[in-house]
């Protein structure tokens, strides 16, 4: 208990005087994970928006698999870049392998089934109501599923914000494309994971602090998204999709 | 005149092919140009499925469908679908998935305001608006699209009395901007269809049971000696 405290008053001193070597880790953790869900949002928005709107022959075939990759866990994602990589793979010539892109690319395949499955959901649920209007009014398919995906803008929002959660706290992928190399590829997980390892407590209660305050933040920022949404739509149900909690991953 | 629509032994059905669900079944009518039909039955009997199969969101299983251009169509939703942004953009998506620039369908979408009376509304948030307004929005939206046919599909079911009146007289008013205008509708409200309709179709069962001018499916003797399904129906809908 002791040792927890010493650690737990450590860590907070490292924090509180903004620590150079624990900033640039959280600095590099927010990057990498601001990067893979952009890049995440922008296919898995728009590929979402069209499944949820498109019907086509081997569609339920494309939605199984589409749910089976939201179970796969980060170390076979990692594992999957890493072969790609390697210098054997089929992109190894690029030699991202054990960089930051490596670890966005990982990143970005782990998050987007997620944005891509919880878009769909979405806008699959407004299109079997309110679709038909829409192609009423003369709208195709691609246009149907954009409309359709603005008008969900807010639950999208929280889709963006829940698979930002996913990738900045997710540590098998990142570890093993990232290679956890000191100042160039370790992020928060893949630091705490180590600094335990080595009995440097302070530093990865402090990371894990961190870690925590920022899913805390984001589970904030969709609480208030949610409230925001309610009062704009003056007591229309708002609490459609919500995503789950965010969790820090293995 | 020349018909809005001809339908030839036009059934719909749902479902898988073993089992199918018969939502219409050997539909054949022609509803000329100018004419206002009412469509009615109790829940189920099609007529939101034959208003569907006229507007082209449904495709017939068997039989066929001459129907005026999509183009020329409008129409309107028991529930309508306002998108989470302003009166005049909701109003103007209608023209502009017409192929307007957004420009051109901005300035319609206002006159077609005008003409429901929102023009006030045109900056507030649409899906603030009370149930009536929202359908006043999806008529002004129909207004803009220039439509010489306008479905109906119980435009009036889930609105206050107060309401109700206020789109019933957009719906006359709609049906007398020109002569060429063609109106079918789907109601429960007898009184509506009374008011508005010059012709009556009563469905059962997806099945046309009786197809008449207005002032004889209202006339006792007749309906109830040739169509006594239809008689007791509008018997116990009056009741």
């Amino acid at each position: 208990m002791t040792s927890f405290t010493e650690s737990a008053a450590t860590a907070l001193q490292l924090i509180v005087s903004l620590d150079t070597g624990l900033m640039r880790i959280v600095g590099r953790s927010l990057s990498v994970s601001a990067t893979a869900c952009a890049i995440a949002c922008a296919l898995g928005l728009m590929g979402g928006a069209w499944l949820g709107v498109a019907r086509f022959a081997g569609r339920s075939v494309v939605l199984t698999l589409l749910n089976t990759f939201l179970a796969v866990p980060s170390v076979v994602v990692g594992l999957v870049v890493y072969l790609l990589l390697s210098r054997s793979g089929p992109l190894g010539y690029l030699g991202w392998l054990f960089s930051f892109k490596a670890m966005v690319i990982a990143q970005a395949l782990l998050v987007l089934p997620v944005v891509t499955a919880l878009t769909r959901q979405s806008v699959e649920d407004v299109e079997s109501t309110h679709g038909e209007q829409l192609r009423s009014l003369g709208a195709g398919t691609l246009v149907r599923s954009l409309l359709l995906a603005w008008d969900e803008r807010y639950a999208l929002l929280t889709v963006l914000i829940a698979s930002f959660g996913r990738a900045v706290s997710e540590v098998g992928a990142v570890m093993i494309v990232g290679g956890n190399i000191d100042g160039f590829t370790r992020v928060m997980t893949t630091a705490i994971a180590l600094e335990t390892s080595k009995g440097d407590l302070p530093l990865a209660l402090g990371l894990g602090l961190i870690l925590l305050l920022v899913v805390l933040f984001l589970n904030v920022l969709i609480g208030a998204l949610r409230r925001w949404r309610e009062r704009s739509e003056s007591g229309a149900a708002a609490y459609q999709k919500v995503p789950p909690v965010l969790q820090v991953s293995a | 005149m020349k018909p809005a629509f001809r339908l030839h032994d036009a059934s719909v059905h749902f479902g898988r092919p073993a089992s199918p669900v018969r939502a219409l079944s050997k539909v054949t009518l022609t509803i000329a140009a100018g004419e206002r039909v009412a469509l009615v039955g109790a829940n189920g009997c099609g007529k939101s499925t034959l208003l569907r199969l006229l507007h082209g969101l449904v495709m017939p299983t068997t039989g066929q469908v001459q129907a005026a251009p999509t183009a020329e169509q409008a129409m309107l939703f028991q529930r309508p679908h306002l998108m989470r942004t302003t009166v005049q953009s909701n109003v103007a998506l209608g023209p502009w998935l017409r192929g307007r620039s957004w420009r051109q369908a901005k300035a319609q979408a206002l006159e077609a305001l005008a003409r429901v009376g929102l023009t006030e509304l045109a900056g507030r948030s649409a899906r603030q608006l009370s149930g009536g307004q929202q359908q006043r929005v999806a008529m002004a939206r129909a207004w803009a699209l220039e439509p010489t046919v306008l479905l109906l599909d119980e435009p009036t079911a889930s609105l206050d009395p107060h309401a109700k009146r206020e789109v019933e007289a957009l719906m006359e008013e709609f049906a007398n901007a020109a002569s060429s205008m063609t109106l079918v509708f789907a109601s429960h409200n007898l009184g509506q269809v009374k008011r508005l309709a010059s012709r009556v179709i009563y469905l059962e069962h997806g099945r046309v049971l009786a197809d008449l001018p207005v002032a004889d499916f209202f006339s006792g003797p007749l309906l109830q000696q040739q169509y006594p399904a239809a008689h007791l129906f509008v018997k116990g809908e009056l009741a």
